[in-house]
């Protein structure tokens, strides 16, 4: 599906560039997307490096472990595959509790160990494991408790209530998790089914 | 409420920060030590992810600076009142699951031309935040352990972001009418 949806952004993207007569423009995109990435991935190592740093000195004081012992009765049921007591636990929720408080650099480093853990336990490396589509089901629509950025540009804007969108986002964060909480948990029973009839 | 919010927002990271490391010496771990053995991760980890980058924000820069956005805003028009929802909102709609940047310069360039406490400046910012840029997460994220099929969860975060955007226009709609 990846493939499909690639190639169809790529190539609608370059047949409306030759009806305009302007195909230039899909040459000057492509080599300036090829360095903002590359850009991007140099300022994430100093963030990283820096979050990756902060976390391995909670680890070794015992900190992610109390955490995750802390909300076991909820990843119990999340991630039935997981060992309870396996760093990828630890990891996974660093990631939700940076999604939630709206710490989008920190969420990248934690979210990037966690599938690290989370392959460690992957019986077939090239596919993505049951854990690992609910880990990111879960990433992809979290609760959002402080949209600082969106709050920060209100207020640049000089709005008279910068934090009214708080409670609207968090309403529609809630509706969007549990859309994907819901289908994750058919979609993993569907195909548990499938391949139990196989 | 959302005043300690907010307040709380600013002091967050300087308080995880203090609490992390003093933790740390008082249970006798060697903090300078461990963080710099943690953070050298940080380098490999970075630098995995850059063919995954590129090839994102390749399709992704291609696909918007075309103007296909533009097409499918004129042509959808009409649908789109009908769902109380303004055409000037769906390039966001789009972009928000492709690109984190792109769809932050179109809120700002939203909030801005229609003002924060508009309809469209609140919807903006509420969809702005509730969301996440599910393609891009998923390509990172896979393919920093070298996953290539990704099952059903390139179909799962699609439809959470769907659902996500229809509940922001209800919400914003009821509670701001």
């Amino acid at each position: 599906m990846i493939n499909l949806i690639w190639l169809v952004m790529i190539l609608a993207g370059i047949i409306l560039a030759g009806f305009k007569g302007q195909p230039e423009i899909v040459t000057q995109a492509a080599f300036q997307a090829a360095q903002t990435a590359v850009k991007y991935a140099f300022e994430l190592i100093g963030i990283m490096s820096l979050w990756l740093g902060l976390m391995k000195v909670a680890e070794e004081a015992g900190l992610i472990k109390a955490f995750a012992q802390l909300l076991r009765p909820l990843t119990k049921f999340l991630f039935p595959s997981v060992p309870q007591d396996h760093p990828a636990m630890g990891f996974i929720l660093m990631n939700f509790s940076a999604n939630i408080l709206g710490l989008g650099n920190a969420a990248t480093p934690f979210g990037l160990k966690a599938m690290q853990e989370l392959q460690s336990l992957n019986p077939r490396k090239d596919m993505a494991s049951e854990a690992m589509c609910t880990f990111l089901a879960m990433n992809t629509s979290c609760i959002t408790l402080l949209p600082a950025t969106v709050i920060g540009i209100r207020i640049a804007a000089g709005s008279t209530n910068p934090t009214e969108i708080v409670s609207t986002t968090l309403f529609a964060t809630i509706i969007g998790m549990s859309a994907a909480l819901l289908a994750d948990y058919l979609m993993r029973s569907y195909n548990r089914r499938k391949i139990f009839h196989c | 409420m959302e005043k300690i919010f907010y307040e709380l927002s600013r002091w967050l990271i300087p308080c995880l920060i203090l609490f992390i490391l003093t933790f740390g010496f008082f249970r006798g771990v060697k903090i300078y030590e461990c963080f710099v053995k943690g953070a050298k991760e940080g380098f490999s980890l970075a630098v995995r992810i850059i063919p995954f980058l590129v090839a994102m924000m390749m399709a992704v820069g291609i696909f918007r600076q075309t103007g296909f956005i533009r097409l499918i805003e004129q042509s959808c028009g009409t649908i789109l009142q009908f769902f109380n929802l303004p055409p000037d909102i769906l390039p966001l709609a789009i972009l928000r699951p492709l690109s984190g940047g792109a769809a932050l310069g179109i809120t700002t360039e939203l909030i801005n031309t229609y003002g924060p406490d508009s309809y469209i400046g609140r919807l903006a910012s509420t969809m702005q935040g509730s969301t996440d840029t599910t393609f891009f997460i998923l390509a990172v994220y896979f393919g920093a352990v070298g996953i290539s099929k990704y099952r059903y969860s390139l179909g799962v975060g699609l439809l959470a972001d769907i659902v996500s955007f229809a509940a922001s226009v209800f919400i914003v709609s009821h509670v701001f009418g």
